[in-house]
């Protein structure tokens, strides 16, 4: 098929999926290859939007807000605010020498390799189009699966959160013979 | 057909610049409100020489802006030196698209047809969410800015931006599930819509209204909470490198923040577009002026109603500024 027919054939969504995947692994790529890791940290703040915009595609703008107030609202801030003080300006040269660079290649490789090898053998689910219900990403019905269906393992998920929570503010806690600073 | 949907878009395209310019021109008078409310608490005359009553200080403060020069430091990150006010705007802008700012405006498309349009750029079922979203972003462009400058002030102005924010997005979160719980709804429409008659969620939920606006001041960087930014420790805080229209958008991003939370604080806990006895108002110009134009003129009236709201939240910001002392 010709290129041109391709781009004229595409219906809206399919060509907003391909200008999304083609911005997603840009930033992707972008996160590994940039020297600064203050632009490192922006274009992961990028991929996690495109992935929203992909949550958005699916119809599903629940997970899409969640996807960036969670990772790009707070996960990255702390990232950002992590790197901020390290100050990696002019001294991270040293750390790249020539065998953390072959090993690194050869160990993105291999996993490049089994994803690649895993994908092609693998068989696609595929649904009705008929019976397929576009309205299953709503907050309402994500609300009724996860509250009905799947109630045992969010409540676990939830007390695991808990658990950490309480963790870090254990280690965060003042002792009785600190000083404040 | 194909008629009457252009029309339904153009009405849209009109509300969606409506609102956009109205954001921007209640940011602007802000400053000289802030100024002349500063005034006032402190018994002096404020700006009073360009215009009638200093009216054009804005104006004239905008101009100034733009014709200073434009100072990049030496060892500043040029990109995201430029990167950071332009995320700043960006951010304070986007938050107002889920804003419900009135009922909705009635048109006939043809005989007999009539259609329904929201006085609102976009109404998702997601909205508080969307709010919340954007709001955690625009940490960023303080974030950004701050760490680019090469200024340890500056840096430090933007750890503290950050952790601030962080830390009362969480509360703020809390404060609004006790809402969503009584609506049942993420739509800021459908929050509004159920605060009809009176209902309005300040009286329900006067603990969650004092959460939510404190957090919305820490949020704002508003001055209880000026961390980020206090002059007597941090010279200027995130900004001290800035100059010309980039420290101008700064500061005029804050404005709008301001007007937006003011906006949804208006939305979320004091009825919105409603007010007491609208249903009468609406009979009235109904029955009197027809079914169209009757609705339109009263969706005005609750608009109108909104705005004063908000307003009134944006005075309530400068009245704490001026009368508080900062908080450390």
């Amino acid at each position: 098929m010709d290129f041109s027919t391709f781009i004229n054939n595409l219906t809206p969504a399919a060509s907003f999926f391909y200008v999304l995947s083609f911005l997603t692994i840009l930033c992707g790529l972008m996160v590994v290859l940039s020297k600064n890791p203050i632009h490192s940290v922006l274009f992961l703040i990028g991929t996690f939007f495109c992935l929203s915009g992909h949550y958005v595609l699916l119809n599903a703008q629940f997970l899409a807000a969640v996807n960036i107030i969670v990772y790009a609202g707070a996960i990255m801030v702390l990232f950002l605010f992590v790197i901020m003080f390290l100050n990696l300006r002019q001294e991270d040269e040293e750390a790249k020498t020539n065998i953390v660079k072959i090993a690194a290649t050869i160990v993105g490789g291999t996993l490049g390799v089994i994803m690649v090898g895993v994908l092609r053998k693998s068989q696609f689910g595929t649904y009705n189009p008929y019976e397929f219900d576009s309205q299953v990403g709503m907050v309402e019905n994500l609300g009724s699966i996860l509250y009905n269906d799947y109630l045992l393992p969010f409540e676990l998920a939830s007390v695991l959160f808990l658990i950490a929570m309480i963790g870090a503010v254990m280690l965060g806690r003042r002792e009785a013979g600190d000083r404040h600073f | 057909m194909t008629f009457s949907i252009d029309v339904a878009f153009i009405i849209k395209a009109i509300i969606i610049l409506l609102i956009f310019a109205i954001t921007l021109l209640i940011a602007t008078y802000s400053t000289y409100a802030e100024r002349k409310v500063a005034a006032f608490i402190q018994d002096r005359i404020g700006p009073n020489r360009a215009g009638p009553f200093g009216l054009l200080q804005p104006i004239a403060d905008a101009v100034k802006m733009f014709f200073k020069e434009d100072f990049i430091p030496s060892q500043a990150n040029k990109w995201l030196f430029i990167l950071g006010p332009c995320l700043s705007m960006l951010t304070a802008l986007m938050t107002s698209a889920v804003i419900p700012f009135g009922d909705s405006i009635k048109y006939e498309a043809a005989p007999g047809k009539v259609w329904d349009v929201a006085v609102q750029a976009i109404d998702v079922n997601i909205g508080v969410l969307y709010v919340f979203g954007v709001v955690s972003l625009g940490v960023y462009g303080i974030m950004v800015g701050g760490w680019a400058s090469n200024n340890k002030f500056s840096l430090l102005g933007a750890i503290r931006a950050a952790s601030q924010n962080i830390s009362y997005e969480i509360s703020m979160g809390l404060a609004i599930v006790a809402i969503l719980m009584m609506t049942g709804s993420l739509s800021i429409r459908h929050i509004v819509e159920q605060q009809h008659g009176g209902n309005w969620n300040i009286f329900y939920q006067p603990l969650g209204f004092i959460i939510f606006i404190t957090c919305a001041f820490a949020e704002c960087n508003r001055t209880p909470f000026d961390l980020p930014e206090c002059e007597t420790e941090l010279i200027g805080g995130y900004h001290t490198e800035y100059s010309s229209m980039k420290l101008g958008f700064y500061l005029f991003a804050e404005y709008i923040n301001m007007f937006v939370s003011s906006a949804m604080i208006a939305s979320l806990y004091f009825g919105g577009y409603n007010y007491p006895g609208m249903d009468w108002v609406q009979a009235k110009l109904v029955s009197s002026m027809g079914e169209i134009t009757g609705h339109n003129l009263a969706t005005l009236v609750g608009t109108l109603v909104f705005f004063g709201k908000a307003l009134f939240f944006v005075f309530f910001y400068m009245w704490v500024r001026w009368t508080l002392p900062r908080f450390r």
